[in-house]
């Protein structure tokens, strides 16, 4: 790439004596989507903040806009007019749909005519063209949180920077939003940084991910890689690695890693980085990869075809909770350490899962992603 | 009874056919919008400050504002009468028992009613709608002019309450205005005058014009506020 659309360097911003936001470099390319995702009062959005100049004061550091520093004070309407910003709640004006889709041209300048042009383009590409007339305090969440995006792109910006816009939907509206917003991008090829804290809207949407906690970057790469291999406990959280048990690497066999958790030892596709033997680790796992292999005295789960080139841990342990999701259950499995994995239905609906029960579980050996555990006082 | 009706039935003769009445409706017109669009022109942009900015002394000027929202009449004409006063330190000007010394006065009661509830109508906004107008390219009037816009229901009300304050108002004006016959008469000086001499029918005359002046502004006041949707 050459230079980047965008780009932050040594951002510091405080509140209080709270550093909410540290960032010594952070670059967006042209055309890309970059997905920041982080739990509740990670900075996220002050850090979207930060890209539209929309901060009060920043304590330290510079933006940069095609390599150009910019002035907080001069270029701020300037740099604002290149860019467009949707926020999780609509804000709309008290006005029609239409007014509200034509402000941002309005505020351009534009002619009237351009303004009735690219309004109608966008209210037609978000399927919003019918509800033109109505005002926006007639709209449902969805419907207005469509307005806001075709607000944003009616503008043609050549920065959409997205601070959880979908959060405050319920499920199918967001996901037919996601998808959506999915295609608009895909062809308008905007440059866009999207906010969530949402792991599955980051991983639909970003071309990279910016795992961000306690106002620090923790990991920037693709999302299959962010997603497969965190390289911190914080991310690996925030990813959806729900178990984290600490864990001593026992040595290498057969080109894996043995490493003991507890009484059981299991083998782990090592990653990049390299072990030592008795070098203290964490081993992070998913529920969806955690299967029940069979129960006692039933068998009828049945152990998994091992194929060539896969090696599957089976450890036992004791059923201890079981909660429903509606269409899946929560399984936890008391194996010397807590194992949680998820089961269908139908399966659990055959009736040997149950509390107190003793149950065969296995996971893949590339499926436990290793990361360092450093000793810390808390644990 | 008698009183009442032969009071109204008089009236309504010399609200249509006395000339006087006329000139002090119209002076009354004159000079309550004068101070009502002055209110306005430092009330609304005042209170906006006030709302959107945060500095030390904030808290005191609104305490300020808020005291001045109640200010009682009476006190306001005495502070302007000693400024005005011959003697006092805008005496040179010759003001005081003028129609610009009404309008200043009533300036001084209006201000801070328009200004505090210019506070409070801006501070009603979604405090991240000015980022998200902002974040849409808005220059610093365009913002402006947005907030007033989304704000017009409650800044309307403002209007009315700054408006209904000064036409209403009596004791300041008589203290810096004297009741001068054909000069500096309006309407609830002269409805003050006419009923301490007894005369009730032009009392009563002059008393109902006053309540016509404050529903027809009033009115489409509330008319331009409860348009819902414009185009």
């Amino acid at each position: 790439m050459s230079v980047p659309l965008l780009q932050l360097k040594d951002l510091q911003v405080c509140y209080g004596s709270r550093v909410a936001l540290d960032v010594p470099e952070l670059a967006v390319s042209e055309h890309e989507t970059l997905a920041v995702i982080g739990p509740n009062g990670a900075g996220k959005t002050t850090l979207l903040h930060a890209l539209a100049l929309l901060l009060p004061k920043v304590d330290r550091g510079a933006l940069l806009f095609r390599g150009k520093p910019l002035d907080y004070k001069h270029d701020g309407l300037a740099y604002r007019r290149r860019v467009a910003v949707v926020f999780q709640e609509p804000l709309l004006c008290d006005a029609s749909v239409y007014d509200n889709v034509a402000l941002g041209l309005r505020f351009r300048g534009r002619s009237r005519a351009e303004i009735l042009d690219r309004a109608n383009l966008w209210l037609e590409r978000l399927g919003i063209e019918h509800l033109r007339r109505c005002s926006s305090r007639t709209l449902s969440g969805g419907e207005a949180q469509r307005v806001s995006l075709a607000r944003a792109f009616a503008v043609e910006p050549e920065v959409l920077l997205l601070d959880e816009p979908f959060s405050a939907l319920d499920a199918p509206t967001r996901a037919q939003l996601v998808d959506d917003l999915r295609g608009l991008l895909s062809s308008a090829r905007t440059t866009t940084v999207f906010v969530t804290h949402h792991r599955g809207e980051a991983l639909m949407l970003g071309d990279r991910i910016v795992v961000l906690a306690e106002g620090r970057v923790q990991q920037m790469d693709e999302p299959s890689r962010v997603f497969t291999a965190p390289i911190n406990e914080a991310v690996a959280n925030i990813v959806g690695m729900e178990m984290i048990v600490p864990a001593t690497i026992l040595g290498q066999r057969d080109g894996m890693l043995q490493v003991q958790v507890n009484d059981h030892t299991v083998s782990v596709v090592s990653g990049e980085i390299p072990w030592v033997e008795g070098e203290p680790a964490l081993v992070c796992l998913r529920p969806e990869d955690i299967h029940f292999a069979c129960v006692a005295g039933n068998d009828r789960a049945g152990p998994p075809a091992q194929s060539p080139g896969e090696s599957w841990n089976r450890l036992t342990g004791r059923i201890a909770g079981i909660t429903p999701l509606g269409g899946q259950f929560r399984v936890k499995v008391d194996c010397g350490f807590p194992l949680v994995a998820l089961v269908n239905r139908p399966l659990f609906l055959e009736g040997f899962l149950k509390v107190g029960n003793e149950a065969d579980v296995h996971f893949r050996a590339d499926a436990a992603h290793l990361i360092r555990r450093h000793e810390r006082t808390s644990g | 009874m008698d009183l009442l009706w032969q009071g109204l039935q008089q009236a309504a003769v010399m609200m249509f056919h006395n000339r006087e009445v006329w000139a002090i409706t119209w002076l009354t017109l004159e000079v309550t919008f004068a101070a009502t669009l002055l209110s306005l022109i430092l009330g609304i942009p005042l209170g906006t400050w006030l709302a959107l900015t945060a500095f030390p002394g904030r808290k005191f000027l609104m305490a300020l504002v808020n005291t001045g929202m109640g200010l009682p009449p009476v006190v306001v004409g005495l502070f302007v009468c000693l400024m005005l006063w011959r003697s006092g330190p805008l005496g040179s000007l010759h003001l005081i028992y003028t129609p610009t010394a009404i309008v200043i006065a009533q300036f001084v009661i209006a201000c801070p009613i328009i200004t505090g509830l210019t506070v409070s109508a801006i501070e009603q906004l979604n405090p991240r709608l000015r980022l998200q107008l902002l974040g849409l390219g808005a220059s610093r009037s365009q913002l402006l002019w947005t907030l007033w816009r989304e704000a017009r229901l409650p800044l309307l009300a403002a209007v009315m309450a700054g408006y209904g304050g000064v036409i209403s108002e009596v004791g300041a004006s008589m203290m810096v205005g004297g009741n001068v016959r054909g000069h500096t008469r309006v309407l609830t000086t002269a409805t003050v005058l006419e009923t301490s001499k007894g005369n009730f029918a032009a009392a009563m005359a002059l008393g109902m014009l006053l309540l016509l002046l404050a529903f027809i502004v009033n009115g489409m006041l509330t008319h331009l506020q409860q348009r819902r949707s414009p185009s």
